[in-house]
C-alpha cells in the first residue's frame, strides 16, 4: 500500500468519530466517510503533499454540507431514525450532549467538534471551513454558549438562580 | 510581558481552554479567573463539555472499521465493487440489520437518488391504487411491452420473471431527464410492486433504501440506468423482490 493510502487509512477511525458526532446517525456517518475516502483515493495522483488529515476533514465537512442542502430541499426524504444506539449511548450525559449538538447550526456544530473532539487548531479549522480565524472563534463561542444553555435547560436543578 | 491589567476577553478565555493562548498570557488569564469565579465556572463547563463529547463519541474509535470503508475494498475495480456492495447491502437487509439509507454510490449525488426515488414513489402511489387502468399495456402483451419501452426509453427494458408475482403491465412516464419505464407486478394477495427505470447520470451506484409513509423503495443504478423497486411492504420482502430484479438484470446484461 502506498504511503498516501496508509495515511488515509490511519484517519478512518477519527473520521468516523467526527462524522458520527456531526450527523448523530451511524449509517449516514459511515456513508459520509465512505464518500470522503472514495474522493480522496480518486484524487491520490492530484495530492501534492500537505496535511492529509486536514484535507480529509475538509472533504467530509463539505460533503455533509451538500447532503444537508439536498435534505433541506426534500424534507420528506429524511433518513430513518437510528435504532442502533452505541453501547455508551444510553448514558444520560451522552444523550444530553447529543441532543445539544442537534440544536446547533451546521457551521457551529462543525467548529465545536473539530476543536473540542478532534483537537484541531483554530488555524486548521479556518482552513477547513474556508473562513477567517475570527469567524471560527465567534462560531466556537456561540456554539459553546448554546450547548451549555441547552444542557442546563434540560436539567433545571442545576440552573443558577440569581 | 503582557500587562495583567489588560482585561481578559471572551476570545482569550476560549483560546485559554483550547491551548491557543500565547504562553506569556496564560498566567494573566489564570489570575483573572481566580478573581472571577463565575467566569471560572463557565470555563470549567467547557472542559466538562469536551469530556462529555469524548465520553459519548470516543467509543467509535474502538469499533471495527466496516468492510465497506476498507481501503482495499474502495480501490478495487468500481464494477466489482458495486456488485459486491449491492450484495452486501441486500444481505444486511435480509438480516434486518441496516436501517436508513445504507451504502451509496461513489460518484452519485444524493439529489440524483432523491429525484429518482421521489418520482418513482409518486408514480407508484398514483398507479397502484388504480383498479381498472393501472397500466397502458397489459402484462399479457409482455413482448410488445418490452419492445415498446426499450424503443422509447433507449435502454434495454425487460420485465423480469418474479416468483409469486404476476406482471400486471407497464407504462411510459416522464422521468427526471427524459422518458422512464414503469412496470407493475401483483401477488396473489394483491400486494403491488413497481419497477421504475430512468436514465441515470452515473454509471453505477450501490443500493439504497428509503421509506415514505407506508411505501418503501430500494434504488440503485447500473450501466447508466437507475432502478427503483417500490412496494408497501416490509423491508425484507421488498429486498427479496429487489434482489430478484437485480439478479435478472445482472444476468441479462452480461
Amino acid at each position: 500500500m502506498t504511503a498516501f493510502r496508509q495515511s488515509v487509512e490511519a484517519m478512518i477511525p477519527a473520521l468516523r468519530r467526527y462524522a458520527r458526532a456531526l450527523t448523530r446517525d451511524a449509517d449516514i456517518a459511515d456513508d459520509l466517510v465512505q464518500d470522503t475516502l472514495v474522493r480522496a483515493l480518486r484524487s491520490e495522483k492530484l495530492f501534492l503533499g500537505g496535511d492529509v488529515r486536514s484535507w480529509l476533514y475538509t472533504i467530509l465537512t463539505n460533503l455533509n454540507k451538500n447532503r444537508r442542502r439536498s435534505l433541506a430541499r426534500r424534507p420528506q426524504f429524511m433518513p430513518l431514525l437510528d435504532n442502533n444506539p452505541d453501547a455508551s449511548g444510553t448514558e444520560a450525559e451522552g444523550r444530553d450532549i447529543e441532543r445539544a449538538l442537534s440544536t446547533l447550526v451546521e457551521e457551529q456544530r462543525s467548529v465545536l467538534l473539530l476543536v473540542m473532539l478532534e483537537g484541531m487548531s483554530y488555524r486548521e479549522v479556518a482552513d477547513i471551513q474556508g473562513v477567517p480565524i475570527g469567524t471560527v472563534m465567534s462560531r466556537l463561542a456561540r456554539a459553546r454558549a448554546h450547548v451549555k444553555a441547552s444542557i442546563e435547560g434540560e436539567r433545571p436543578t442545576l440552573r443558577r438562580v440569581k | 510581558m503582557t500587562d495583567p491589567k489588560i482585561p481578559v476577553t471572551e476570545d482569550e478565555l476560549h483560546a485559554y481552554v483550547d491551548n491557543e493562548l500565547p504562553a506569556e498570557r496564560r498566567g494573566d488569564v489564570e489570575a483573572w479567573l481566580a478573581a472571577h469565579p463565575d467566569e471560572a465556572a463557565r470555563v470549567q463547563s467547557w472542559r466538562t463539555m469536551a469530556d462529555a463529547l469524548h465520553a459519548r463519541y470516543d467509543s467509535v474509535l474502538d469499533e471495527a472499521v466496516p468492510k465497506r470503508l476498507e481501503i482495499e475494498q474502495l480501490v478495487r475495480q468500481p464494477r466489482r465493487w458495486v456488485y459486491g456492495a449491492v450484495a452486501a447491502t441486500l444481505a444486511a437487509f435480509m438480516a434486518g440489520g441496516g436501517v436508513g439509507w445504507v451504502a451509496h454510490g461513489a460518484a452519485a449525488r444524493p439529489s440524483t437518488f432523491q429525484s429518482f426515488t421521489v418520482d418513482a414513489l409518486d408514480a407508484h402511489r398514483l398507479y397502484v391504487v388504480e383498479v381498472r387502468h393501472p397500466v397502458e399495456v397489459p402484462g399479457s402483451e409482455r413482448a410488445h411491452l418490452q419492445q415498446w419501452l426499450t424503443k422509447r426509453c433507449g435502454w434495454d427494458v425487460r420485465a423480469p420473471e418474479l416468483a409469486g408475482l404476476k406482471l400486471v403491465g407497464g407504462r411510459l412516464l416522464p422521468g427526471p431527464s427524459g422518458p422512464a419505464s414503469f412496470l407493475m407486478y401483483e401477488s396473489a394477495s394483491g400486494e403491488r410492486f413497481t419497477i421504475y427505470t430512468a436514465k441515470a447520470e452515473t454509471e453505477a451506484t450501490q443500493m439504497r433504501y428509503s421509506a415514505q409513509g407506508s411505501d418503501s423503495a430500494l434504488f440503485w443504478a447500473d450501466r447508466g440506468v437507475a432502478y427503483v423497486v417500490s412496494g408497501a411492504v416490509d423491508r425484507s420482502r421488498l429486498t427479496q423482490v429487489a434482489q430478484a430484479v437485480y439478479d435478472q438484470m445482472e444476468k441479462g446484461g452480461g
